[in-house]
């Protein structure tokens, strides 16, 4: 396949590896902060070889994971309505809130459904005019804009039972909190290629001048993932960090302007909450006033109970890469997919789930 | 998810879609973030819709540097 | 336990094992049906009979390659052969949903008639319920089947040993990815063919080279994956898979990584997993190569006695990691 085979060559991955094992002399700590770098750097076997020094931490950036309890269980109440048609992407589907999930919700008779595209749940609105469709709208930079373009299609053709439950982030902002935290020494990042796309590399610049770390936008297959690993090596090694971009075939520096003016037409920021990292300010999206009849949060508004988390799940502890999975006292014996405790151990980007599946 | 593949565009079509083709097989999709997108050009598909434009050029580029380094790593040993 | 059946419980990964194991095999335990092989065996005066069923509810019911009625009649003759029993007959049960067009109906039927003779069966009995409209999507089919199987075969699921080689017979992925692009919402132009084909041939062509051959397996809901972890576990051995041997058509590719879908996971319906002794593994081999059903097949992996249970994978850069059995539910209504 055109632009992922060649990105995956056998001999060019062992020429990498070679390269990253002459620059590895002290323990380096990488982190990955997009949920389908977990899965890639899990599916192609990276961490198996590494060279000792090299670490290479999972980050907060898988959208389900780090969506908080109190959106999923609003959600979830709305989905129980019966006029409501509750849409959402695939992996969602089985994590559980405080007292429920989406597959027991169905199970029990609400009208749930998967799409694979936004598009497609607007057709389900078109589709169905007499039920509230209510699209549960998770997902960072990449996915957000097309969010966007489903708003402006169901204003341009006066569809008025198309909702969004908007819990969108960006990631920028949760980097820098983890930063800011200290609690987890981070020497450089591997930025998430697809998110860059859209926002571009400039939003990075404030993690090189404020903290002197790396940032490299990295694409997804497995050369890009190790030249991108070589690179920030290179960068500590120099002591010269800087944003650059290794995934230059798709990400130009400012991104993708088209999609950014939409996003901003239709969004604006806002705190937001984050599993197991509190608010960090300005770092969720809601619709802009003038679309407010999409918003599903003040159409519908929701009575719901205290959220909860088992307090014995450390998810919060995994997103922010302070513990890995095998930390936790319920993975394996208590927590696995198929009787998930968190949303790590359900999304496919998961890094418990990740880790389950993966590792021996 | 940030679930992205390459594909081709064969043909454009009204209303800011295309068709995309990937592996052989075509499906629908839409041009809304990437409106001036021309046929024949590769573009990413991210969940339905063309998020960005690939630079073959680049790409190639980027190959060519990764070859190169390979081959500097062997004649050094 | 879960307290209500979810649709992951009937995808044939780990929730349909917990079904089986939690509630099926402590009410009905007895020794012919705890090896859980796609086919049970019973002796009846010295001859060893093989008898299988399965129910189909595969969604849409007509798609390229094949039909929920073809499905119905390959899927129970594919578990006959995968113990080595030559299918002989088979009944076939209808639920139908009122209101179903029965122009539809003998089309479903004519099919079954056309696989049947393919796979040289018989089907011999049936039967035909009827529930109101709502309480059944259209059509769901239940076949069932007998063999006879030859002496000195034994194949089984627990038979695999440290040194077997794991041959696949052709392309994986091809019947769940053929129903994903007919299925509309997802709106691919062209489609992928389903596999959807009979192994008995085959099988016996294999058996009639050699009959010590040690396990086959056709791996249909949860995948390749699924299938030998399965074997790895009832076997109680380490199995090694080659990521870059195991052979995938380019569309099948393209369409996982479109939708996120691992090819491993896909359900296949005319393919099989052979375990052999290594010495005859390359000849085998080349008895699938000459067979048109088995032009693509190829030697994948090997098996090995640690880590036991487990599978795996080396990947296409020389990395390594587990490869599991399926989680959750891939695609509903498979097969």
């Amino acid at each position: 396949m055109k632009y992922m085979d060649e990105f995956r060559n056998r001999k060019l991955a062992d020429g990498l590896l070679a390269k990253i094992r002459d620059i590895s002399h002290q323990e380096t700590q990488i982190m990955e902060v997009c949920g389908t770098h977990t899965m890639a750097i899990f599916k192609y076997g990276i961490r198996s070889l590494m060279p000792e020094p090299i670490k290479l931490l999972s980050g907060p950036g898988c959208p389900v994971c780090v969506t908080h309890n109190r959106d999923i269980d609003t959600a979830i109440a709305l989905a129980q309505r019966k006029e409501m048609i509750l849409i959402t992407f695939g992996d969602m589907f089985r994590v559980p809130g405080s007292n429920s999930s989406f597959a027991k919700v169905k199970a029990e008779g609400g009208d749930i459904r998967v799409v694979y595209s936004v598009l497609d749940a607007l057709q389900i609105a078109r589709e169905n005019p007499t039920k509230q469709v209510v699209f549960f709208a998770v997902g960072f930079e990449t996915t957000s804009p097309t969010v966007a373009v489903s708003i402006l299609k169901a204003r341009e053709e006066g569809i008025n039972n198309f909702f969004i439950l908007s819990s969108h982030k960006l990631i920028p902002q949760a980097m820098e909190s983890l930063l800011d935290s200290g609690e987890v020494q981070i020497d450089g990042f591997l930025c998430p290629g697809h998110v860059s796309t859209i926002i571009g590399s400039h939003p990075y610049q404030s993690i090189v001048q404020n903290y002197r770390k790396p940032a490299v936008v990295t694409g997804f297959e497995p050369l890009d993932i190790l030249q991108a690993i070589w690179m920030i090596l290179h960068q500590i090694h120099r002591d010269e960090p800087r944003v650059a971009i290794q995934y230059s075939r798709v990400v130009d520096e400012r991104g993708n302007p088209v999609a950014l003016s939409i996003l901003d037409q239709v969004f604006e920021k806002k705190d937001a909450s984050w599993r197991g990292m509190g608010i960090i300010p300005q770092s969720g999206l809601k619709l802009r006033k003038e679309f407010e009849e999409f918003d599903a949060e003040i159409v519908f508004p929701v009575e719901i109970e205290e959220s909860r988390e088992n307090p014995e799940c450390l998810c919060g502890e995994v997103l922010r890469g302070v513990k890995i999975p095998t930390d936790c006292k319920l993975f394996r014996k208590v927590c696995n997919p198929d009787h998930p405790v968190g949303a790590c151990m359900v999304s496919v980007e998961g890094t418990c789930l990740n880790h389950f599946q993966y590792q021996q | 998810m940030c679930l992205a593949v390459p594909g081709k565009i064969t043909k454009k079509k009204q209303g800011h879609k295309a068709l995309v083709e990937v592996a052989g097989l075509e499906r629908e999709i839409s041009l809304d973030l990437l409106p001036d997108a021309l046929e024949g050009e590769y573009v990413l598909i991210h969940t339905g819709f063309a998020i960005q434009k690939i630079d073959e050029a680049d790409a190639e580029e980027t190959l060519s540097l990764l070859r190169d380094l390979v081959q500097a790593n062997e004649v050094h040993g | 336990m879960e307290e209500k059946i979810l649709l992951a419980h009937g995808s044939g990964g780990k929730l349909s094992h917990d079904l089986i194991r939690e509630v099926f095999l402590p009410a009905f335990d007895n020794p012919m049906l705890r090896p859980l092989d796609d086919s049970a065996q019973v002796v009846i005066e010295g001859k060893r009979l093989a008898l299988s069923t399965d129910s189909y509810v595969v969604k849409p019911l007509f798609y390229k390659g094949g039909d929920i009625g073809r499905l119905a009649v390959f899927g129970t003759v594919n578990d006959l052969a995968m113990c080595g029993a030559s299918p002989l007959f088979l009944s076939a049960s209808f639920v139908i949903e009122e209101g179903f067009p029965i122009a539809t109906l003998k089309k479903v039927v004519h099919s079954m008639k056309v696989a049947s003779e393919e796979a040289g069966v018989m089907i011999v009995t049936g039967d035909t319920k009827v529930v109101e409209k709502g309480s059944a999507d259209q059509i769901f089919i239940n076949t069932a089947g007998v063999g006879f199987i030859e002496e000195g075969v034994h194949l089984s699921s627990s038979n695999v040993k440290p040194g077997d080689r794991v041959i696949v017979s052709g392309f994986m992925g091809d019947h769940g990815i053929s129903v994903i692009t007919e299925r509309e919402g997802l709106g691919f132009r062209q489609k992928v063919a389903s596999d959807c084909a009979p192994l008995n041939r085959l099988v016996k062509k294999m058996l009639e080279f050699n009959p010590s051959i040690h396990c086959l397996r056709d791996p249909t809901r949860g995948g390749l994956a699924t299938s030998i972890n399965e074997i790895a576990q009832q076997s109680k051995v380490g199995i090694c898979i080659e990521e870059a041997s195991i052979p995938i058509r380019e569309s099948v590719r393209g369409v996982c990584e479109m939708l996120g879908f691992d090819p491993l996971y896909v359900a296949n319906e005319g393919k099989l997993v052979a375990f052999v002794e290594s010495k005859i593994a390359e000849r085998i081999l080349g008895v699938l190569k000459a067979d048109e059903m088995g032009v693509d097949s190829a030697i994948i992996g090997e098996v090995v006695s640690e880590p036991r249970g487990k599978v795996i994978l080396k990947t296409s850069i020389g990395g390594s990691r587990i490869l599991d059995m399926l989680t959750g539910d891939l695609l509903p209504r498979i097969c």
